[in-house]
């Protein structure tokens, strides 16, 4: 088939729907601006619900993928309308002439820096989701040692579910989170004594509820609910919260060797700059904004235009992996439609 | 001779979980794996009998025991009647009735 | 802790501040508090670096404490201002120098709120034009004094004759700063570094070659409060936060202490006496306090003033261990001479607190 799908972004959605339309018969190409597939799903160590290792359904994607085009350490330079394609421009000055677009950008891992009072990048042992599943990745960390690791705490909705962080949104997947990592360090430290403090808990989806009933009897998490509002050092270089305990309704602290704060999804700047270029529109919470947001989330309002995965806001992988396979089937239907209104 | 400044160092409210001695919640838990199971939904609260006329609730003596505050536990625990009205609601299933046993035996024994 | 971190967020509040012209109002309390602190900022300002700093003698209070203990509405605080403002006009200035934290927060807050609700701000110039004749133009650019020491702090360390160093160990002093609430709690954009990890007072210590403190209550207000001190049966809580900063900056033995709020330094001082006194229990070496300074009796001091023409001699904890730390010399039998070697009279010493 003669037509041209761009797929933008070469994270888990844009990567499943490029192997999807590839079994459709497409030859789909992919835009990433970094040198690498895969995005956040590279730099994480397992996934919930089932702790599987990243790298196992990265590979499986990358299998997928094979043969695909991808143009790497590419950004799009301009994308507009020409009568019913969108010609494409990169970076390293190629043009493209693409027939769909689909919208796969992602999202961005909130920096965890903007909440100054947590003292991320400046206290030594604050840390962020990020930098744990690399720890567990790595294997070590230069900012803490392993051997004084006794009293670790989870904050939940670092920059999330907080306006002054500019993001009002949930970022939906950090309480499981939370939950995976927390068991995965209790595991890693039998001794240790865990806290999450949260404001919910947001544990929505399947399996979710179980993982916090393990995380409570199991491995003897203890959750206060109560948001951290800040966070010091004290003169042996640990970290000492302030929270309060709402179910006593008294103010708490605690000293810990280790604070890890759940930093949530924020919207990709790039997706905003690829909105001003097609004048997409964008919703409150900064993420784009689809054609409606029940049965078509991964459709714009823009013929042509597809989105799949976290463009449109926080999702899990399997959500996201899910767009990615309605996007592509979308595509390959409208593309069908065009053909036919050609004939 | 002390100065009478006419007030006082206040002591603080806050809860220090750096000093807080898990010692006999982890005796309690450990006879009753369930005390870590409560999510502090508040049923018990709600439908406890002694509750409409006392401050008690299951819920809120599990999180007293384990912020430190014992004595504000078993001040409210004196008013369980143990009808069991809270092992009905709970929505996880504790067996209610046996934790504020379990509880008076490890936390009183503990006080004498 | 990662430096770095700091002063990343550091360049994020960069405040400009104007190198020159500034019009100068006061405190209510300071001069009651720390005598030469104000002289001594005017001192500086003028004598020292020749700038254009000027002060109307005209000017009152702000009207900021009186706000603050519910005891005037806010109209009326903002008239105050209003009236301020046009005295500052009238004069021919347009930046705008508080002394006092209350004031700078105050100013800040009135700006602030006539920004949003301009109908309000011209009720107040109509009631200003009712109550005095008088008609304003607002700053161009506000700034708390201690906003220019750290503007000017490289000009004063240049001219040091001390530096903030321990002369028997070659050590940096350590030093912690405390800032005053309304300073950039409210508006973390118009404190130099913001509001989690102020600059103001720690780009003076450490241009003036001391090592500062970051321990766990750094942020804590000193617990004067307004209300909370002012009616004697709430002074426990006041004394409270202040206990709770101490204990918490013990660890570090802090050699001195520097603020920028008229309250905070007194009850740093002041509340050391009463503890002492209720506990038994003092933070300095030897039985002595942590001494507690203002930004302005520091550049003094680094500038080479006698600590007596300083004032220093009013405050509870007695400063001669840092002066010897850091060996500025003094004169023991005239600590207690006024202006012409008037005889102050020696008070009455504490039982527990050591002094001088």
């Amino acid at each position: 088939m003669n037509k041209n799908i761009v797929i933008i972004g070469g994270g888990p959605a844009g990567m499943e729907a490029a192997s999807q339309l590839i079994s459709l018969g497409y030859s789909p190409i992919i835009i990433e601006k970094t040198s690498s597939l895969g995005g956040h799903l590279a730099r994480w160590d397992r996934l919930f619900p089932d702790r599987e290792p990243a790298k196992d359904l990265l590979n499986e994607l990358l299998v997928k993928l094979n043969g695909a085009n991808v143009f790497y350490d590419s950004d799009i330079v301009s994308l507009n309308r020409l009568n019913d394609s969108y010609n494409v421009i990169l970076s390293n000055g190629i043009s493209i002439l693409a027939q769909a677009v689909l919208i796969a950008t992602g999202f961005n891992l909130f920096d965890a820096r903007k909440k100054e009072e947590y003292g991320y990048g400046i206290y030594d042992k604050v840390i962020t989701n990020a930098d744990l599943e690399s720890y567990f990745k790595d294997g070590f960390d230069e900012r803490f040692n392993e051997s004084e690791i006794k009293r670790i705490g989870f904050v939940h909705c670092v920059g999330s579910r907080d306006e002054k962080a500019c993001n009002r949104q949930c970022s939906k997947v950090c309480c499981i989170t939370a939950l995976k990592q927390a068991i995965e360090l209790k595991e890693k430290f039998p001794d240790s004594i865990i806290y999450c403090f949260y404001m919910d808990l947001r544990l929505f989806g399947r399996k979710y509820e179980d993982i916090y009933l393990s995380a409570q009897k199991d491995f003897g998490i203890r959750f206060i609910r109560g948001r951290v509002s800040e966070a010091s050092e004290d003169i042996d270089g640990n970290v000492v919260i302030k929270a309060e305990d709402t179910l006593t309704g008294k103010p708490l602290k605690v000293t810990l060797d280790l604070l890890v704060l759940m930093a949530g999804m924020s919207a990709n700047p790039a997706a905003n700059k690829l909105a001003g270029m097609l004048s997409l529109a964008i919703d409150s919470d900064g993420f784009l904004q689809s054609y409606d947001n029940v049965a078509h989330i991964h459709r714009s309002r823009k013929k042509g235009i597809f989105y799949a995965g976290t463009c449109t806001g926080p999702k899990t992988l399997p959500e996201t992996l899910s767009e990615a396979r309605s996007a592509a089937l979308d595509i390959h239907n409208y593309l069908k439609e065009q053909d036919s209104h050609g004939d | 001779m002390a100065i009478d400044f006419g007030f006082k160092l206040s002591p603080s409210s806050a809860i220090n979980l750096d000093r807080l001695d898990t010692e006999a919640f982890n005796r309690l838990a450990e006879l009753e794996p369930d005390v870590r199971k409560c999510i502090s939904c508040g049923s018990c609260t709600a439908t406890c009998t002694a509750g409409k006329f006392y401050d008690i609730g299951l819920r809120k003596i599990l999180i007293y025991l384990q912020r430190g505050m014992e004595k504000e536990a078993i001040e409210m625990l004196e008013h369980c009647m143990l009808c069991g009205k809270c092992s009905m609601v709970c929505p996880r299933g504790l067996n209610t009735r046996h934790i504020v046993l379990s509880i008076s035996s490890i936390y009183k024994k503990t006080e004498q | 802790m990662i430096y770095q971190g700091k002063q990343k967020i550091w360049s994020d509040y960069n405040k400009e501040i104007p190198d020159d012209h500034w019009y100068y109002v006061r405190s209510c309390i300071r001069q009651n508090f720390f005598p030469a602190s104000e002289r001594m900022m005017v001192e500086i300002c003028k004598n020292v670096l020749k700038k254009d700093f000027y002060e109307n003698p005209n000017h009152t209070t702000c009207g900021g404490i009186a706000y603050h203990c519910d005891t005037l509405p806010q109209e009326t605080a903002m008239t105050i201002v209003a009236r301020q403002f046009a005295l500052m006009t009238e004069s021919g200035y347009e930046n705008y120098a508080a002394s006092c934290i209350t004031s700078f927060g105050n100013y800040c807050e009135v700006l602030e709120t006539w920004r949003e609700f301009p109908e309000l701000e011209a009720k107040i110039r109509e009631l200003l034009w009712k109550a005095c004749r008088r008609e304003f133009k607002k700053p161009k650019y506000l700034c708390h004094t201690s906003d220019l020491i750290f503007k000017y702090r490289n000009e004063i360390a240049a001219r040091a004759k001390y530096k903030l160093v321990n002369r028997h160990t070659g050590e940096p002093l350590r030093v912690v700063e405390h800032i005053g609430c309304h300073y950039s709690k409210m508006f973390p954009s118009k404190g130099v570094g913001g509001a989690e990890y102020p600059y103001v007072l720690v780009g003076m210590i450490e241009s003036w070659g001391g090592n500062v403190i970051d321990y766990p209550e750094r942020r804590h207000c000193c617990g004067y409060g307004f209300r909370q001190y002012h009616v004697r049966a709430n002074r426990g809580y006041s004394l409270s936060n202040t206990h709770k900063k101490f204990e918490s900056m013990e660890p570090y033995k802090p050699d001195m202490i520097i603020t920028n709020c008229p309250g905070c330094p007194y009850f740093l001082d002041r509340w050391q006496y009463v503890i002492s006194e209720m506990t038994g229990k003092t933070y300095g070496e030897n039985g002595y306090g942590i001494p507690v300074f203002t930004y302005e009796e520091v550049a003094g001091l680094v500038l080479g003033y006698d600590p007596w023409d300083l004032g220093l001699q009013l405050h509870q904890t007695a400063v001669e261990p840092l002066l010897d730390k850091i060996g500025i010399p003094y004169d023991p039998k005239k600590k207690y001479l006024g202006l012409n070697e008037k005889d102050l009279k020696r008070p009455e010493l504490p039982g527990t607190l050591r002094c001088c």
